[in-house]
């Protein structure tokens, strides 16, 4: 089974990404689906909620999502090249403005490089770039010791913090 | 100027550890080069034509004498022995070795200093005003907003991978020095109507391939929210910046095609999220933040007196006169005066230091300037806080340095980027062409006789050296292999902002010195009453200017 990085530890991954026609019936296992075949089928979704993630592409953003986004068990946001930082702001709308509790994962070719500002921007999840050791990995999670701004992993800006 | 506390320090040496590591993977074979570039870009670190580049950022152009030490003994340890001030107010080394980066960021964090965000597709350096606290016509201290500013753009997670670089610039003055129309967002401090802090915000102003004069997207932003309005801007040129075709990423591409009210609007629906949020300026830090920026225990002096000194000085000695007039700037404090050190002699490339030098503006820096110093974005230095009664004293120890080339906002004050000699992004040399310029143009009665004017000289069209807003621009460029030298009129970086326009076919290396010297000529012989170069421009017409350049010899 593939291994992915998640809340800080290496797991076996069990959801697939099946290339689905938006007429296609919902494969078994647990899936994570395009926009477009879970805006085009609620219905059949919904039955197996939990069961049934999707994947956004850095086009996509929340707003397009249909029915209740807090309940999807998984958004996978893909990076189609790791230097495509759309995702980044894409992680934090959904965190920070559309109450996003699951898990929010990074896929497509992000980098271990990548790890400490997506994790920041609310991504708790990471498929790598195939040639990176995610037990290596786990390393860049810890760059930084403290950090600037408001994000996703720290509400309150150093500026607030000090005095 | 700002002090790190010890968080500021942890976090700048977690980035070194953090870059050591990057580099030592990389060495291995562990990161790929595609993946290493925007790492090691955003440390600063280039691949150039000769070897690599380092450019070291200098917050807002302000140095201590102990970083400029610092910087000489870098470039002593690390380097040939000298460095390249930029027109972005940072310092470039030529000649670092790969491996030795981590070391060499290392050694500048002991003094406050790094090179992080100077390159790749992420905020880069906010550049200001020269004369910043000092300007006598300034209304707000950019300084203090600047630090802040450079405190939420440092590893800001949201935007490290923008479609493409992002410049901002900050100017409190009437005058504008920091060239904020030309910047992806450009932000001129003020006061409203009812006396509160706030910014004119400017977006989408450039040089580069597709140059554009920015438009201002809101009137007035209280000083509090600046923060999160440019979150704001950020992530909506983000998200929907062209992200594939690099030459139209910029965010000028993006509010030409929406138009700026358009931008705008959206830029005001995403602030509405996020406006009031934790990000929003608290009183107590923008007063932290001024607390860095107070006056230097300026003296009390009989300011005529001093005057009167000063006169009878430069009446005495004619070269010294010269100087004063050129390279001197009014100082807010009376009894006092900013003084420019030119970094423009003739047969130096322009903005290029020793270290020797590097410590020697340290030592007069400690001397005559309350121990610090400024880059400009016109590649000089600038000792913001010189007593005028000490002016012939610096004066005289300036010479022997090669410092006082009283040249300064003249012909031979040329802005030049580094060029074919060792940028691997430029079609052709611009160094060579400076110093053939300067060569010609020798007489200084003549280049004083000229007035104020503007020459700036790029080696390709990405505009390092701001060819689009000089009175007169050269940018190089390649023809079936062979370097050409377009020449642009007619532009002007301040506050009636114009780009120039392009006079015509390219001309060889060699033809460039007369060309400048028809130019030249045209304007001398029929200007009127004091004119600048370019009200005669503009009076008389490019296709004068034209028609004089490319006239067939008889």
């Amino acid at each position: 089974m593939p291994k992915i990085i998640k809340d800080a530890a290496v797991i076996d991954d069990s959801w697939q990404m099946p290339e689905l026609e938006t007429t296609s019936d919902l494969p078994e296992g647990q899936v994570l689906v395009s926009l477009e075949y879970w805006n085009a089928n609620q219905e059949d979704i919904s039955e197996v909620a939990d069961r049934v993630g999707l994947v956004l592409e850095p086009t996509e953003t929340p707003d397009q999502i249909e029915g209740d986004l807090k309940a999807i068990p998984v958004i996978a946001v893909n990076f189609p090249i790791f230097a495509d930082g759309r995702g980044f702001s894409i992680g934090r709308l959904l965190r920070e403005r559309y109450g996003y509790e699951g898990e929010l994962r990074a896929v497509g070719s992000p980098i271990r490089d990548q790890l400490t500002y997506l994790s920041r921007v609310g991504f708790n999840a990471f498929q790598l770039a195939e040639h990176y050791n995610p037990e290596e990995a786990l390393a860049s999670l810890n760059d930084f010791s403290d950090s600037y701004q408001v994000a996703v992993d720290q509400p309150v800006p150093l500026f607030r913090r000090k005095s | 100027m700002y002090i790190y506390d010890k968080i500021d320090q942890q976090i700048i040496e977690d980035r070194v550890t953090q870059f050591r590591g990057q580099t030592e993977r990389y060495l291995n074979g562990e990161i790929r080069e595609e993946e290493f570039l925007p790492l090691r870009l955003q440390n600063g670190l280039y691949i150039q034509r000769l070897a690599p580049m380092l450019r070291i950022c200098i917050p807002y152009g302000m140095l201590s004498s102990k970083q400029l030490r610092a910087l000489a003994e870098v470039t002593r340890k690390y380097d040939k022995g000298y460095a390249h001030f930029t027109t972005r107010q940072n310092i470039q080394l030529n000649w670092p070795a790969l491996e030795n980066v981590p070391d060499i960021l290392a050694d500048l964090a002991d003094v406050e200093m790094h090179a992080v965000q100077t390159s790749g597709n992420c905020i880069r350096n906010f550049t200001t005003d020269q004369f910043a606290g000092v300007a006598k016509d300034e209304s707000i201290d950019p300084r203090p907003y600047c630090e802040i500013m450079r405190q939420w753009a440092t590893f800001h997670p949201e935007f490290a991978f923008l479609p493409r670089k992002f410049k901002i610039a900050v100017c409190g003055s009437e005058t504008d020095r920091a060239a904020v129309r030309f910047h992806d967002i450009g932000l001129n401090l003020i006061q409203n109507e009812q006396g509160e802090t706030g910014f004119q915000v400017l977006v989408g102003g450039g040089l580069g391939r597709t140059p554009v004069i920015g438009s201002v997207i809101r009137e007035f932003i209280p000083e509090k929210d600046i923060l999160t309005y440019l979150d704001a801007i950020l992530r909506v040129y983000n998200l929907n910046g062209d992200r594939n075709n690099k030459y139209k990423a910029r965010i000028k591409i993006l509010v030409r095609a929406l138009g700026p009210e358009e931008f705008a609007k959206r830029v005001e629906a995403e602030w509405q999220h996020i406006k009031d949020g934790p990000a929003t300026l608290t009183e107590e830090e923008i007063e932290r933040a001024k607390g860095f920026f107070t006056e230097p225990n300026y003296q009390s002096f009989d300011a005529d007196q001093a005057e009167q000194a000063l006169s009878d000085q430069a009446s005495q000695d004619k070269a010294f006169g010269r100087w004063l007039e050129r390279n001197i700037t009014e100082h807010r404090v009376p009894g006092y005066r900013s003084v420019t050190l030119s970094l423009k002699p003739i047969g130096v490339p322009p903005g290029d230091v020793t270290s020797s030098q590097l410590d020697s503006i340290a030592d007069l820096a400690d001397e005559f300037s309350f121990g610090e110093a400024r880059s400009t974005h016109e590649q000089n230095i600038v000792l913001a806080d010189v007593e005028t009664a000490r002016l012939y004293e610096l004066w005289q120890k300036l010479k022997p340095l090669g410092f006082a080339t009283p040249t300064l906002g003249t012909l031979l004050d040329m802005i030049c980027c580094p060029g074919g000699d060792f940028c691997s992004l430029a079609n052709a040399k611009s160094i060579p062409i400076a110093e053939a310029i300067q060569r010609k143009f020798d007489d200084l009665d003549y280049v004083y006789d000229l007035g104020e004017l503007d020459l700036n000289i790029s080696g390709c069209m990405n505009a390092c050296g701001h060819h689009h807003i000089g009175d007169i621009g050269i940018l190089g460029v390649d023809k079936k292999g062979e370097e050409f030298y377009q020449v642009q009129l007619g532009g002007c970086q301040s506050n009636n902002a114009q780009l120039a326009k392009v006079l015509g076919p390219a001309f060889n290396r060699d033809e460039v010195p007369d060309v400048i010297e028809k130019i030249l000529s045209t304007f001398v012989e029929k200007r009127v009453d004091g004119e600048s170069f370019n009200e005669t421009y503009h009076r008389l017409g490019h296709d004068h200017f034209k028609e004089v350049v490319y006239a067939k010899d008889n």
